[in-house]
């Protein structure tokens, strides 16, 4: 087996410039990372390489204090450090280009660079010419062709990643941290960024790569680091594993949960979607739906698979596509006009999407169902009583009382009292996006065995899941999205941990 | 599974309980004391007749602040209404112009208002643009439609039977527009407490996104608030109309942030999402007499507006400062 393959031999004999060492952090009822370690050298491209939710996020705001580890050491060249701020990360040398980088629209290109730590003239006013001309030297360096005088607004993804890199070596970084760099970028701007962390490496700068791309991965990456729901795995060099090992790694050989057993017979049709389209989200979504079914819809973070959802649900409008439901084609224009045809969905963002944290419990739960509890449109407390208790009973509900605020409940335990809400409405087809995220364990098994007993009940179920296991261990059915498009339809032996990663990263 | 199941109450607290501890009952207390202090400061105070005059201090405001109160629970605002009262008494006095009865001007004053509400709410709802950036736009709109039409002029010669809307007495004391204001308090608070739209109202203030999710028609409600609004604003230029007798474009200039200051002193939250009518009604009582103590004081408007500045801040900031003393 490969892993543990550090030791002496194969490591660098130079003193890593950065290291964690064990590091934790624990959020409410989430581990997000559990004792990890990671070692970055000069010169050297490190590939962090994870499942969504493997900790790869935490670790990287960790480095750049805006998270505070719980427990652990970050060493510096070998000696402790802490990171109380993101300015005392940046003043040891560390910055990340990420995902959605944080720059300044209607700043210009050079004060972009320059903030913080902008070249001072006399009195100690910033030397605006010393500026512009330091941006201009930098950015010809990295072979960017960016006026700096200009607005960042009007430059384009891939110029603003320049820009953010320009920013990096200006404050003279010795760790770069690239989270995704290419997600957005065009492949001949994908060829160019290759060429940028050339020569960042033979500046000896050490490089923290994060990607989901393996041709990416072992095209620039010197070394690896792999992790899973927070712990350690493996690391080592690049040039010693394959793809498949790398895989393995990922999404581990057991599946530790346990998962409602279930053995139904799916019933008709009651769903069918045919070519949904979205100008930028999604293309060509289509697939067929039956009673007692539980459809896994999985992908990485950014596929299209909530934006999808979404627009069959009616919040985002797409500019093709038929939805039928029980053999009627129906015109969904608003999330309204989807619950009455029996859609409804469960938001992975709880607090903003899924309830009214500020309300009740009664209250979150009726809200769809207001037209059966009132009478001509006067509220009847007595039936919504009725209602949310029925309810929230089914799903086990924790609370004070039902007129307890939903903010006040754990994330389980508000979940509950969204789903409760949606099965309120009787709905024929349950959307869950990502339901057992960021809940304890309890409640994550009482929302799949909750979930198998619907599609016991005959409801058609739709989960939207990141989490290997879950989608395997629940899913009868599994569509697999990439960058928008359904890239594979996988049932029965097909239904593989390793064929989920490889169909998500497209290899 | 149900002898698992734990039982969970309807509630911990009756209503009632949670009544007296309420900003309402603060409030109640706050008008009390200056009701007395009145009665004690000036011996005309107490006399049915002058008290009877005080209700026109807040009725006409206290209408909109109504239809406001519910537009800023969802989280909206409008600052357009006393410009909608300019234009309304405008398109009402040109309508008496043309020799129009008293019907008609009030289907005049109401129609102004609810199209002005309605094109609030299509530039809100349609467009997506901040209720704050386009009901100051329209402020300034709908009044400079007026000054164009009446320059420095005036519109006279309202129908005698159109007074009473402003005048008139229903029994004894009690004037039409306090039994307006009666009737439309209760409307109100039907509408906010008692019905599936009030809660909607409350659930947009909350959280717009949830509701949105929770399949209420966000944009449907939000535009039927600015209708009301608007409607409302037309209400209120009937009466204060017929109760002037005539119209200039200066008409209730001002009243924007008066009618605001009504619905936050009432304990409506500026950001949305909670308040209660039973609060406004209080509020106007205590704006209405804090004005008219200090009238019969001969205190100058500019102090009077000191005063309920200083009243609006002392209210909204007691009980915060009561919670950080308590939390020390």
């Amino acid at each position: 087996m490969l892993m543990q393959a550090e030791t002496q031999t194969d490591a660098p004999t130079d003193v890593p410039v950065l290291a964690l060492d064990g590091i934790t952090k624990t959020f409410p009822g989430v581990k997000a990372l559990d004792g990890v370690s990671l070692r970055l050298y000069p010169g050297q491209v490190t590939a962090l390489i994870g499942e969504n939710g493997a900790g790869k996020s935490t670790v990287v705001k960790t480095l750049t204090g805006i998270y505070q580890p719980d427990g652990g050491e970050i060493l510096v060249d070998g000696a402790p450090k802490r990171f109380p701020t993101a300015q005392d990360a940046a003043d040891a040398g560390i910055t990340a280009i990420h995902q959605e980088t944080v720059l300044f629209d209607e700043l210009s290109v050079a004060e972009n660079i320059f903030l913080g730590h902008e070249p001072r003239g006399r009195f100690g006013l910033i030397d605006w010419a010393a500026m512009e001309a330091k941006a201009t030297e930098i950015l010809r360096g990295i072979g960017a062709e960016i006026d700096p005088a200009h607005k960042l607004r009007d430059l384009g993804i891939a110029n603003k990643h320049l820009v953010a890199i320009a920013r990096a070596l200006s404050i003279d970084a010795r760790v770069v941290i690239m989270d995704e760099p290419t997600a957005a970028l065009s492949h001949k701007e994908i060829q160019e960024l290759y060429e940028l962390v050339e020569t960042l490496k033979s500046q000896g700068k050490a490089i923290l790569f994060i990607s989901h791309k393996f041709d990416e991965i072992f095209r620039i990456a010197d070394r690896f680091t792999v992790f899973r729901d927070g712990q350690f795995i493996a690391d080592g060099k690049i040039a010693d594993v394959t793809e498949s090992d790398l895989v393995k790694m990922m999404v581990g050989r057991d599946v530790s949960q346990i998962f409602p057993t279930r053995n139904n017979i799916p019933g008709d049709e009651v769903l069918r979607v045919e070519g949904m389209n979205h100008p930028t989200e999604f293309a060509d979504v289509g697939f067929r739906l039956q009673r007692g079914e539980i459809l896994g819809f999985y992908g990485l973070v950014g596929a299209g698979r909530s934006e999808f959802m979404q627009a069959l649900f009616g919040i985002t409008k797409p500019s093709a596509g038929r939805v039928t439901i029980d053999g009627v084609e129906e015109a969904i224009r608003s999330p309204a006009d989807a619950v009455d045809a029996g859609i409804v969905y469960v938001p992975e963002d709880r607090g903003k999407q899924g309830a009214i944290t500020a309300l009740p419990i009664f209250q979150n739960v009726t809200l769809p169902s207001l037209g059966r509890t009132s009478h001509k449109g006067f509220l009847r407390l007595a039936e919504e009583f009725r209602l949310a208790r029925e309810y929230t009973q089914r799903l086990d509900l924790r609370a004070a009382s039902l007129d307890t605020a939903v903010g006040n409940l754990s994330g389980g335990n508000q979940q509950k009292v969204v789903i409760a809400k949606w099965l309120a409405t009787q709905p024929k087809v349950i959307i869950l996006d990502e339901p057992t995220k960021g809940i304890d364990i309890g409640s994550k098994a009482a929302v799949h065995e909750f979930m198998a007993e619907l599609a016991a009940e005959g409801l058609a179920v739709i989960m939207v899941s990141s989490e290997i296991p879950e989608v395997l261990g629940m899913s009868d059915r599994v569509i697999v999205m990439r960058e928008g498009r359904m890239v594979a339809e996988l049932a029965g032996d097909e239904l593989t941990p390793e064929t989920l990663v490889r169909h998500a990263a497209g290899i | 599974m149900t002898d698992t199941t734990r039982f969970i109450p309807d509630r911990l607290q009756s209503p009632l309980q949670k009544r007296l501890k309420s900003w309402e009952s603060l409030l109640l207390l706050v008008a009390i004391a200056i009701f007395v202090a009145n009665s004690f400061a000036s011996p005309y105070f107490l006399n049915a007749w002058n008290l009877s005059d005080a209700t026109f201090n807040f009725t006409e405001k206290a209408m909109i602040a109504f239809a406001m109160a519910l537009l800023i629970i969802s989280g909206e605002i409008d600052l357009s209404v006393a410009s909608i009262i300019a234009l309304a008494s405008t398109a009402m006095g040109a309508a008496v112009q043309m020799g129009a009865g008293t019907p008609v001007l009030i289907l005049v004053g109401l129609g102004t208002g609810l199209l002005c509400g309605a094109f609030n709410g299509v530039l809100v709802t349609r467009l997506g643009l901040p209720s704050i950036v386009v009901t100051i736009g329209t402020m300034s709109l709908f009044r400079g439609i007026s000054y164009i039409v009446l320059g420095d002029q005036a519109f006279r010669g309202y129908p005698a039977d159109f007074a009473f809307f402003g005048q008139g007495y229903v029994f004894w004391v009690i004037t039409f527009e306090l039994v307006l204001f009666a009737v439309i308090a209760v409307i109100y608070g039907m509408i906010l407490h008692m019905t599936n739209f009030g809660r909607a109202v409350y659930a947009i203030g909350n959280n717009p996104t949830g509701a949105l999710f929770s399949g209420i028609r966000v944009a449907r409600v939000k535009f039927i608030l600015f209708l009301l609004t608007g409607l409302m604003s037309g209400v209120a230029a009937i009466c204060l109309t017929s109760r002037l007798g005539s119209t200039r474009p200066s008409i209730a200039t001002g009243w924007e942030l008066e009618v605001v200051t009504m619905v936050v002193l009432g304990g409506v939250n500026i950001l949305g999402g909670s308040g209660t009518i039973p609060g406004v009604v209080i509020a106007a009582f205590v704006m209405g007499l804090v004005t008219f103590g200090l009238g019969l004081l001969n205190v100058p408007g500019i102090v009077m507006s000191i005063v309920i500045g200083a009243l609006l801040i002392g209210v909204i900031a007691l009980p915060r400062l009561w919670k950080m003393w308590r939390a020390q």
